[in-house]
């Protein structure tokens, strides 16, 4: 499993995040951006390797809803903290 | 399995009672948000619990009693909610205050982990921390409903072979598990003989051994949350967290990152137990429940509509249904007041207990039923899962004004009190959100304004129809609502802008509960910790403040109010002696008029006057100046001194009709009818702003522990009512 929790890649090819994912789209978390929220998302079960599925999306850039696995609990982050999330 | 279980454990537990001694354990209860820890404290405890503070740190803490067996009766102590054991937010923080130091007060002598089974591996997190740090603990398996109408099957013998804990599923819904969960922690736990769940690294074990032996700690791990932790360890002494910050130093610890590779080496080694332990018999089947009523809830169009349908209702039957209740106690008190008077010796102890006790515990019952009304609201919104759809909904509508989306809730029960709002606070995470919160809060009009606003907007708005659907005094009423709402929002504003350099990250990372009924034993502790917090708060203070505006309102300085009496009694007598001409006064209007003259020439009458230059550019007098005083313990005596002051009879005291046609007749000095709309208008601005509420200017100053919020926030209200009063008065006159 690639741990890469700390690294802020800047050097590296422009990555998907999770904010970008349409709703009902998933996708495999790559690593995570921004070390000190790393901490919180790891606690919170965004572990690298793990699937996350976008749910929806509150108006005018609002905060997002995504369920973390396919232990089918359901997270809610702001964009800019959905953004530090990197996808494979 | 758990029928063996427990069996097993009676007959043990039956040997063991024979020992006559009693004792008393100390147990903690941890785990994650939303894992039914409070439900299950509540079942354990009922009302045998109490609320109060961690030292230093405004958390509620709460403990209870609870009997495990005749002889054996434990403490328990309820912490905070949380995902780990590095706190991401100073409440948290108590979990360090009480796990970390083995000789602190709280120290608990057992661990209750709860862990949600629908939701294991995320759960167990927690738990390998805590058992690595070797104090006995007890894993509870909650929801196990949940995760059953999931297909997720918990093998729980072979969980506990493999945590190396007692295992206990639990449905406090239906009462499964409670006793024998009594049964397990009542036989002593002891830590897990195996190994750590996480193995410490050998280029760590070198700093770890050395704070280890160090502080005498009995385990690694716990050396290292110190590395990690040593800033906040606050039982230690200011030479030991220095040693420990060398040592971090020394050898290049590397907080962050460490923690990021224990965190996922730690879910490594739950993902093998968990899949000799978890089986999930899913077959393809639609979506859950909450995931369906969520589709609604939180939509981008239709949640709003239905959170704005749901607060209509809320205020709507608090403001209806609380009025009945009201009535009562406002009877009863009146009724017991008349009852006292007419029993007792006339004097000022009577009048003491009358006119300062009576009106202040009054003035605190009267609140009570729109208190508890709301707070049961709030409470289903709570425990059935609704109000974390909410914070998300509001969380961006908050934002630009300092806050986040879970103000909302602080601020909807601003309009019952600001006292029990400004503790609901407390579940704000980010400092700098929460202080806003805090600040804008008593801007929301509260219960207590309202007697001010009716009587008010009846003296110069006309009842009447407007578009053959509203009331003109329904939308006065309203409109002075939003007007406090959007002063809050502006106050936010600008606050965020002061405060733009201060305070660290906010997150807004928050899970999701699953929609369950509520629990009503949860929503009645509930509504009766808020009354409580409201009664003992709040009370003390307004009774207080009550006491010292009668002796300010009843003794005045010299014999300002003998000779005034005696002057004005002399008149009475010679008009109707006949001496002068004029028509006589009855008796009642004679002691009518002797008290109001008595209050002009009281303390509070020489206040009133003194302030007079100050409030005249706003259209007051200094009879309104006695009143802006005694509303100090509470806004709503405003009414009652008003009716005082225009000498409405003691009978006719209680009638709003009595007193609004008394304020109708005052005259200014021109002839004219004083309360013109401009001054009545300017006075309804004032009390939407002002600040006047002794308790909650204590409450603020103990939340936010500093003078200097709570003396800005007096300070910035006042001088907003000011301003907004005076506007109001210049342009309208």
């Amino acid at each position: 499993m690639a741990h890469r929790a700390a690294s802020a890649s800047s050097s590296a090819p422009r990555q998907r995040s999770l904010r970008e994912l349409r709703p009902g789209e998933s996708a495999l978390i790559c690593c995570l951006q921004d070390a000190e929220m790393a901490l919180k998302l790891l606690e919170m079960g965004c572990v690298p390797g793990q699937r996350i599925r976008m749910r929806s999306r509150a108006p005018l850039g609002g905060p997002v809803t995504v369920v973390v696995g396919d232990e089918e609990y359901t997270l809610s982050l702001r964009q800019e903290e959905a953004a530090t999330i990197l996808l494979k | 399995m758990e029928q063996v279980a427990v069996n097993q454990s009676l007959s043990q537990s039956l040997t063991q009672a024979q020992i006559p001694s009693r004792r008393l354990s100390r147990i903690a209860l941890v785990g994650n948000p939303n894992s039914g820890k409070s439900s299950l404290f509540n079942a354990l405890t009922g009302l045998n619990q109490r609320v109060g503070n961690f030292p230093g740190v405004t958390v509620d803490k709460k403990t209870g009693r609870c009997r495990l067996t005749p002889q054996h009766e434990a403490e328990v102590i309820d912490l905070p909610g949380t995902y780990s054991l590095h706190p991401k937010s100073p409440d948290e923080r108590v979990i360090i205050d009480l796990l970390y130091d083995r000789r602190g007060e709280y120290y608990p002598d057992f661990l209750v982990v709860t862990a949600d089974a629908a939701n294991l591996r995320r759960n167990l997190l927690l738990f390998t921390q805590l058992a690595d740090l070797r104090i006995p603990a007890v894993l509870v398996l909650t929801m196990t409903d949940v995760a059953e109408a999931r297909g997720i099957r918990v093998d729980t013998d072979a969980l506990s072979a493999a945590l190396g804990v007692p295992v206990v599923p639990l449905n406090v819904r239906r009462g499964i598990g409670l006793t024998a969960l009594k049964i397990v922690v009542g036989q002593n736990p002891t830590p897990r003989a195996e190994g750590p769940f996480f193995e410490i690294p050998d280029d760590l074990l070198v700093l770890v051994r050395q704070i280890r032996y160090y502080f005498d700690l009995k385990n690694d791990y716990l050396a290292l949350l110190y590395a990690h932790h040593w800033r906040h360890l606050t039982h230690l002494s200011d030479d030991d967290r220095a040693h420990l910050r060398e040592l971090t130093e020394k050898y290049h610890f590397r907080p962050t990152e460490q923690q990021a590779a224990e965190t996922i080496a730690r879910y490594e080694r739950l993902n093998d137990i968990l899949l000799d332990t978890v089986r999930v018999e899913r077959a393809e089947r639609g979506e859950s429940a909450s995931n369906r009523l969520d589709r609604v809830l939180t939509h981008r169009v239709w949640g709003y509509v239905i959170f704005a349908a749901v607060l209509l209702l809320l205020f709507q039957a608090v403001f209806s249904v609380a009025q009945v209740p009201m009535e009562w106690i406002d009877t009863g008190v009146a009724r017991l007041n008349a009852a006292i008077q007419a029993r007792a010796p006339a004097g000022p102890l009577t009048s003491l207990l009358t006119d300062g006790v009576l009106a202040g515990l009054g003035g605190v019952l009267i609140f009570i039923p729109q208190i508890a009304l709301l707070f049961f609201f709030i409470a289903i919104l709570e425990e059935s899962g609704y109000m974390a759809r909410v914070t998300f909904l509001m969380d961006r509508v908050m934002r630009p004004f300092g806050m986040s989306g879970k103000s909302v809730v602080p601020l909807i029960s601003g309009a019952a009190c600001a006292v029990p709002a400004v503790m609901a606070a407390r579940t704000i995470e980010s400092w700098k959100d929460r202080m806003i919160t805090i600040f804008v809060t008593p801007l929301i009009s509260c219960s207590a304004r309202l007697p001010v606003f009716t009587i008010l907007v009846a003296l110069v708005v006309p009842d009447r129809a407007v578009v053959g659907l509203f009331n003109l005094r329904g939308l006065a009423l309203m409109g002075l609502y939003g007007l406090g709402f959007a002063g809050a929002l502006l106050s936010g504003l600008l606050l965020r802008l002061v405060l733009r350099a201060r305070g660290g990250r906010s997150y807004f990372i928050m899970e999701f509960p699953t929609y369950q009924w509520p629990r009503w034993e949860n929503v009645a502790l509930t509504i009766w910790q808020k009354v409580r917090a409201f009664v003992f708060e709040a009370g003390r203070i307004i009774v207080a403040i009550s006491v010292i505006l009668w002796v300010l309102a009843t003794y005045g300085p010299g014999d300002r109010q003998e000779y005034a009496e005696a002057r004005y009694r002399q008149w009475a007598t010679e008009v109707r002696t006949g001496v002068i001409k004029a028509p006589p006064p009855t008796d009642a209007e004679v002691e009518a008029a002797v008290a109001a003259l008595r209050l002009e020439n009281s303390y509070a009458g020489v206040f009133g006057h003194a302030i007079e230059p100050v409030i005249k550019p706003l259209g007051y007098d200094w009879k309104i100046g006695i009143a802006l005083l005694t509303s100090f313990a509470a806004r709503e005596v405003f009414v009652g001194t008003m009716s005082t002051i225009y000498s409405v009879g003691q009978d006719a005291a209680d009638d709003p009709l009595t007193i609004q046609q008394k304020l109708a007749e005052a005259k200014d000095d021109t002839g004219g009818p004083f309360f013109t709309p401009a001054r009545a208008f300017s006075l309804l601005v004032f009390y939407v702003f002002a600040m006047q509420c002794m308790s909650t200017i204590a409450v603020v100053r103990r939340e936010t522990n500093s003078w200097l919020w709570a003396l800005g926030q007096l300070l910035w209200m006042s001088g907003m009512a000011y301003v907004a009063a005076f506007v109001t008065y210049q342009v309208l006159r």
